[in-house]
């Protein structure tokens, strides 16, 4: 099978670094992975080529990377998949992590978030004489997130440290996800308020966009975004109410709730707190503009026919 | 071709030209539409982070209700598509169906877990046909140069949004550009977060989010964007002033609803497909379409 293989490179050592497009057209198994067509390339066609692999199962986590624009494993990932029409398969290091060389990245962000989340069972209570008891089912819920195998995909894709690298991240955020959800850490139900109240701080849980690009990139099944949403209910259900996230929700909710439909102007103003005078002023000139362009939400919200169902439902179901 | 028309809660409150526009061109392309009643609120992701028990029995009145009329779902929002694809995906599960049913059956109504629910886009290529569409086009948008902006949720994850059957689906914005006969300027962030669901939780990432997407296509020459999610609109549009003032540079991109690009191509005046009402002017656009006046 032919197959041209169009590498971003990057060589730090060359009397003029910079960042180039090469082309190496090969033939390939029709079953290679996108790594074996790699590995043929560095010993084969150019010794220069500088990748990390090693496991080639889709165990080791060393071959992240961008495969068409979207960050997933090089050894799990067929070429005869990536291929467009003309035979291209496109091959990026992975984003955010500063580049190293070629194919290599730096990861030393994602290993500081990792750290920054305390990986690690933090009990409040004193340790049981024999072994920690934990039901079967907590486990095996948390065998889920346990399937992470630290590549990176999932943060090189990520929305929200493309733009502000100082945000937790999905790796780190499903992995604080893993010590929440384990009854040994905590208290003496398993709750950990103090993890909980850290992680819903500026830069944490609350930073997320819902954009899911980690779910999708994750070679493991993982879902960083659904325990990033896991946590949020945690938050809320010990009672870290008093964050515009945690708010936003809550009134979303509420809104929907009461009336059946979402009353987008009294919102934003709920979300971010009545008497949070600044970030209200802050809202004046957008509001302004789209009331000038005859475009401001009514002022009246209106309900839904059949309100009393959706009342009923929601008065039935908001506890539950 | 009839379907059960979901417009969703935003074409009726912060982006209130998309309601109009979209009935417009339906209307004028023959596809009947029936509002289905009562209809509620999706929940956009939010709710279901609060209560996702309450957001999906909501969706699956919905549903049931399109159900009865026997008649797919138009969306024309890529949020609502992706929230009600998930919850309908989840409601595949019988024991989960069954304790949602438990909670419809006191208005009587019954989810069978059958309905399809179809963005407008999707129906204009898959049920529509581009060949049936092709005849509409009566103005010229041979010298338009536009960027798509799909939103998330239209996107990803790919399993409920049936891109395994449909493969087309990931690049359906850029299909319709080009058989509408605009210029096709392609970007990486097509894909991307618009920054939205954010806005009032970290305004300072959502407005660096709109103004790197918007600033790209800018410096790539498009003369719009075009996106199917009026979610995405809001931030693109509405608060791309404020992005520009962030990242101390003009921008001025007009951004386009996924039914006013139809409707321009149809020949429709751009008052009656509400441009008058984006935040960022759509003057220049109109001018190099030569439609400014009528």
């Amino acid at each position: 099978m032919d197959v041209t293989v169009k590498v971003k490179r990057y060589d730090p050592d060359a009397a003029r670094p910079q960042v180039e497009w090469q082309e190496y057209p090969i033939s390939i198994d029709e079953n290679a992975t996108v790594l074996d067509a790699l590995i043929m390339i560095r010993e084969e066609v150019d010794g220069t080529l500088s990748l990390r692999c090693s496991c080639r199962s889709a165990i080791c986590g060393s071959c992240a990377m961008r495969i068409n624009g979207h960050a997933g494993l090089a050894c799990k990932t067929k070429a005869s998949d990536s291929m467009d029409a003309n035979g291209t398969i496109v091959v990026e290091p992975a984003g955010v992590m500063p580049t190293v060389k070629d194919l290599v990245v730096n990861f030393d962000l994602f290993w500081k978030k990792i750290e920054e989340v305390e990986p690690y069972l933090k009990p409040e209570v004193p340790e049981p004489e024999a072994e920690y008891i934990a039901s079967n089912e907590s486990m095996l819920h948390l065998s889920g997130v346990t399937a992470c195998i630290m590549c990176g995909a999932c943060v090189s894709d990520c929305t929200v440290l493309e733009v502000d690298p100082t945000f937790l991240g999905p790796a780190a955020l499903a992995k604080a996800y893993r010590f929440t959800a384990d009854p040994r850490d905590g208290d003496a139900n398993g709750v950990s308020r103090d993890r909980l109240a850290k992680l819903g701080m500026p830069s944490g849980m609350w930073d997320c966009t819902r954009c899911n690009e980690c779910v999708q990139a994750c070679p493991k099944g993982v879902a960083p975004m659904d325990r990033i949403m896991a946590l949020r209910e945690q938050a809320m259900e010990v009672g870290f109410g008093n964050t515009n996230g945690a708010r936003h929700a809550e009134a979303f909710t509420e809104s929907v709730g009461h009336s059946g439909r979402l009353d987008e102007l009294r919102l934003p103003v709920q979300s971010v707190g009545i008497t949070n005078i600044p970030a209200l002023l802050g809202f004046m000139p957008v509001g302004w503009r789209a009331l000038t362009h005859g475009k401001l939400p009514p002022l009246v919200h209106k309900n839904v026919e059949d309100v009393d169902t959706i009342r009923r439902l929601f008065r039935k179901l908001n506890n539950s | 071709m009839k379907y059960a028309f979901y417009p969703g809660c935003v074409s009726q409150g912060g982006a209130p030209e998309l309601y109009p526009a979209a009935k417009l061109i339906c209307q004028r392309l023959g596809i009947e539409l029936e509002e289905i009643r009562a209809w509620t609120c999706c929940g956009a992701g939010v709710m279901q982070e609060k209560n996702q028990l309450f957001g999906d029995t909501l969706n699956a009145r919905t549903m049931a209700k399109a159900e009865q009329l026997g008649m797919t779902i138009m969306t024309i929002c890529s949020t609502c598509q992706g929230v009600m694809g998930q919850a309908n995906q989840r409601m595949q599960n019988p024991e989960y169906l069954a304790e949602i049913n438990s909670h419809l059956a006191e208005e009587g109504l019954e989810y069978k877990g059958t309905a399809e629910i179809k963005h407008l886009l999707w129906i204009l290529i898959e049920d529509y046909g581009l060949e049936n569409l092709t005849p509409h086009i009566t103005r010229s948008l041979g010298n338009l140069r536009i960027a798509p902006f799909y939103g998330c949720y239209i996107v990803r994850p790919t399993e409920a949004l049936g891109i395994e059957e449909h493969p087309e689906r990931q690049t359906s914005l850029e299909t319709l550009i080009e058989t509408l006969g605009a210029i096709l300027i392609d970007f990486a962030g097509k894909t991307r977060c618009c920054g939205f669901p954010i806005l009032t939780i970290n305004e300072k990432n959502s407005m660096a989010m709109v103004g790197k997407h918007t600033s790209e296509v800018k410096d790539l020459g498009a003369d719009a964007m075009v996106t199917p999610c009026p979610l995405c609109h809001l931030n693109l549009d509405g608060f791309q002033p404020k992005a520009a003032k962030q990242a101390q540079r003009a921008i001025d991109m007009p951004i386009l609803h996924l039914p006013q690009l139809i409707g321009l191509a149809m020949g429709i005046s751009p008052a009656e497909l509400g441009l008058k009402k984006h935040i960022v002017s759509t003057a220049p656009l109109e001018l190099k379409l030569g439609a400014g006046s009528r």
